[in-house]
């Protein structure tokens, strides 16, 4: 298939694998930002093409693993109402909240539906003008665009019963707390490819400068991800930090304008909790004032609801780059996909569950460790 | 700045308290209801087998006995629809054992206001399948129930079939060496049925792939020896191998560069965030036979309308028991695993 085939070519694959061997002279920890990057990693077992000397660090970008037990926990108060239709993006379903996830409302009756798109939304909420249409807008600066765009529609073409219940989260905050917390050990960043395709990557420049780190903007195809290794590490060796964008074809350094313009016109930035690592400060969007008549946590009175989140599991650590999944002694026994005990096993793109379900907790390394 | 970061976590959800969708995926969340309910309940030796269908003795004959409901949205899908598709299902299953279909029923749930015309077009279309599949539908019932209780129309199917003398195939019968062979492309019925679903229009329609195999299965058995057989129907190619290789304690190693994914199948998946690995299909097999019989078997398969694109890709091994592997496209390896629930949408 064209434009896809290129990037999973293992020839291309083996001798970018040789490249960062040879580039590689000494130990280096590179973080990749993204979830989805996390997943083709597992995926494909990238990280066993890699020399033994590269540790690929699982970052916070898994936009489901990181949305708050408090906001979840507000989700599934509004999905319960019985005059709601509550829409999500498919593998929020699963995360559980203090009592339950989306599965367990479903079954109980509550009309939860899957989405693709949240325009898609406004066509349920006009076939259902007795009910109340709610979207879970969830996710990082890849998912606003859209969102933003159904709450404008929403508000252009006055369609009263859709709302939305905001938690979107933004990436250079967490890069930055990534930086500033005690025994980071990340020494260079895989760039998120999609976030920079929407926000471009002049946000990223001040975060090279003020901490000397590599940044390379990497795309989500094995091929992309080796390429954003082999100039993260040629970096890393030459004594650089600069910004690189090795994910060309989908992302330029104003990134676009237009998706920019629908985010700024609905949202605004404001503090953040973080599942797993805590509130951040302007590290993420809220509906701006002008749109409240579409926001679920008003109409439902649900802003009331607070959750502390309780201490189990090292998904913090895991988020922050300090240990793996498997480094947990829960990971794969008490703590599966079908009993997630923390953040980062919930999501497919969790990296606790990429690992799980990629069947890393039963099989030894060495059985898949690429010889010869 | 958080100057460390909190480490937080919810409480887990042990136990379900009701039936969610993923108990009908095929997946773990089946394998425990099958586990820790059906099977205490009924015990018996036939059905610990857990095979697709079970072979049971009367007389001097061995007979394959088998029945699955059909509860597909919507009805009607580019490629087939509910009817055909509980034909060739129950075909399938009892093919599988290697079995020669003979007879079926069909029971019939319909949703109050179900037009009339509707029905007619799939009880057509379970009459041409049988014909056309060398079966007969010689028994049946039907129930309808009011408005909401049902989602139009559901359909169950039970059949029977003999099991010719000398035949023995079972999914605990894979030995390390026999190779992997697939009838052809994968993921077609899901991808057709989610497409549509989903009001997801592509370049063409998806066809679902729907189709009695139990011709093809004469044919292959005419050719060689065959140690197991499946469908891989709900839960996809990943689900049965892994099936396969618990319940015959072996390894299994496939190689991804020799699966066929339609073009149209591939960029549906890769639009919708699925693995074409986990998706259903209706009118293909995988076959596992010894080294010496695979050539003969698979030039079989190819002779036949059924299995054109048929293939080999891997083979049985004594390494990681109880495990399916997949060599990736660009050389790496990774476990496939059952499922927990249906294959939910990754966001990006």
């Amino acid at each position: 298939m064209k434009y896809l085939d290129e990037y999973r070519d293992s020839q291309v694959a083996g001798k970018i694998a040789n490249e960062i061997r040879r580039a590689a002279t000494r130990k280096w920890v590179l973080m990749e930002v993204c979830g989805g990057q996390t997943h083709s990693i597992v995926k494909y077992g990238l990280d066993y093409l890699l020399p033994e000397n590269i540790e690929l660090v699982h970052g916070p970008g898994c936009p489901v693993c990181v949305t708050s037990l408090e906001m979840i926990d507000k989700a599934h108060a509004i999905a319960r109402r019985p005059n709601v239709i509550f829409c999500s993006f498919g593998d929020m379903l699963r995360v559980p909240g203090s009592d339950g996830d989306l599965f367990k409302i479903k079954a109980e009756g509550g009309a939860v539906r899957i989405v693709y798109s949240p325009l898609d939304c406004l066509k349920i909420a006009r076939q259902n003008p007795d009910k109340q249409v709610v979207f879970f807008a969830i996710g990082f600066e890849t998912t606003a665009p859209a969102n933003s765009m159904a709450v404008w529609q929403a508000h252009v073409q006055g369609i009263r019963n859709f709302s939305v219940l905001v938690s979107h989260v933004l990436v250079p905050p967490a890069i930055m707390g990534i930086l500033q917390s005690p025994g980071n050990r990340v020494q260079a960043f895989l760039g998120p490819g999609h976030v920079c395709a929407v926000v471009g990557w002049t946000e990223y420049e001040p975060i090279v400068d003020q901490f000397r780190v590599p940044i390379v903007i990497t795309g989500f195809e094995p091929i992309d991800i080796l390429q954003g290794v082999l100039l993260t590490v040629r970096q890393l060796e030459q004594g650089r930090a600069d910004l690189e964008n090795a994910y060309a074809r989908a992302v330029r350094r104003e990134g676009n304008s237009e998706a920019q313009a629908m985010i700024h016109r609905v949202f605004e930035v404001c503090d953040r909790g973080w599942r797993g690592i805590g509130t951040i400060p302007q590290s993420g969007y809220q509906l701006r004032e002008e749109f409240r008549e579409h926001d679920a946590e008003r109409l439902f009175h649900v802003e009331g609801i607070r959750t502390e989140e309780p201490s189990i599991c090292i998904s913090g650590q895991v988020l922050k780059g300090l240990a793996k999944p498997t480094d947990c002694s829960a990971f794969g026994s008490r703590c599966t996909p079908e009993t997630p005990l923390g953040a980062t096993m919930v999501s497919a793109e969790g990296a606790c569950a990429a690992y799980y379900n990629y069947g890393r907790h039963l099989i030894s390394a060495d059985s898949l460790a690429v010889h010869g | 700045m958080p100057t460390e970061f909190a480490l937080s976590c919810p409480l887990p959800i042990t136990e379900r308290k009701n039936i969610i969708m993923g108990h009908g995926s095929g997946g773990k969340l089946t394998a425990q209801l099958v586990r820790d309910l059906f099977l205490p309940a009924f015990d018996n030796a036939i059905l610990r087998k857990l095979d697709d269908q079970a072979v049971v003795t009367a007389g001097s004959e061995r007979l394959a006995f088998t029945t699955d409901s059909y509860v597909v949205t919507p009805i009607f899908f580019p490629g087939g629809d509910i009817g055909d598709l509980a034909v060739n299902g129950t075909v399938n299953d009892l093919a599988m054992s290697g079995a020669k279909p003979l007879f079926l029923s069909a029971a019939f749930i319909m949703e109050e206001g179900l037009p009339v015309e509707e029905l007619a077009r799939v009880v057509e279309s379970m009459g041409k399948a049988a014909r056309r599949a060398g079966v007969s539908i010689v028994t049946g019932d039907t129930k309808v129930v009011n408005k909401g209780s049902a989602d139009r129309l559901f359909v169950t199917t039970a059949g029977i079939g003999l099991v010719p003398a000398g035949v023995n195939i079972s999914a605990s019968n894979a030995q390390p060496g026999d190779r992997i062979l697939i009838s052809g492309s994968i993921g077609d019925h899901g991808m057709a049925v989610l497409s549509k679903r989903e009001g997801l229009e592509f370049e063409g329609t998806i066809q679902s792939d729907t189709a009695a195999l139990n011709d093809l299965v004469r044919v292959m058995l005419e050719a060689g020896d065959v140690h197991v057989l499946r469908d891989p129907t709900r839960g996809g190619l990943a689900t049965s191998l892994c099936e396969i290789a618990t319940s015959s304690g072996t390894g299994v190693e496939i190689d991804a560069q020799t699966l066929l994914v339609r073009d149209d199948v591939r960029g549906a998946c890769e639009i919708l965030g699925l693995d074409p690995l986990w998706v259903a299909n209706e009118g293909k097999l995988v076959a596992f036979v010894p080294a010496a019989s695979a050539a003969p078997v698979l030039a079989a398969m190819r002779g036949h309308e059924h299995g054109r694109d048929a293939r080999i890709i891997g083979q049985v091994v004594d390494r990681h028991t109880g495990f399916a592997l997949l060599k990736t496209e660009i050389g790496g390896t990774r476990v496939l695993d059952l499922p927990f629930t249906e294959q939910l949408p990754r966001i990006c």
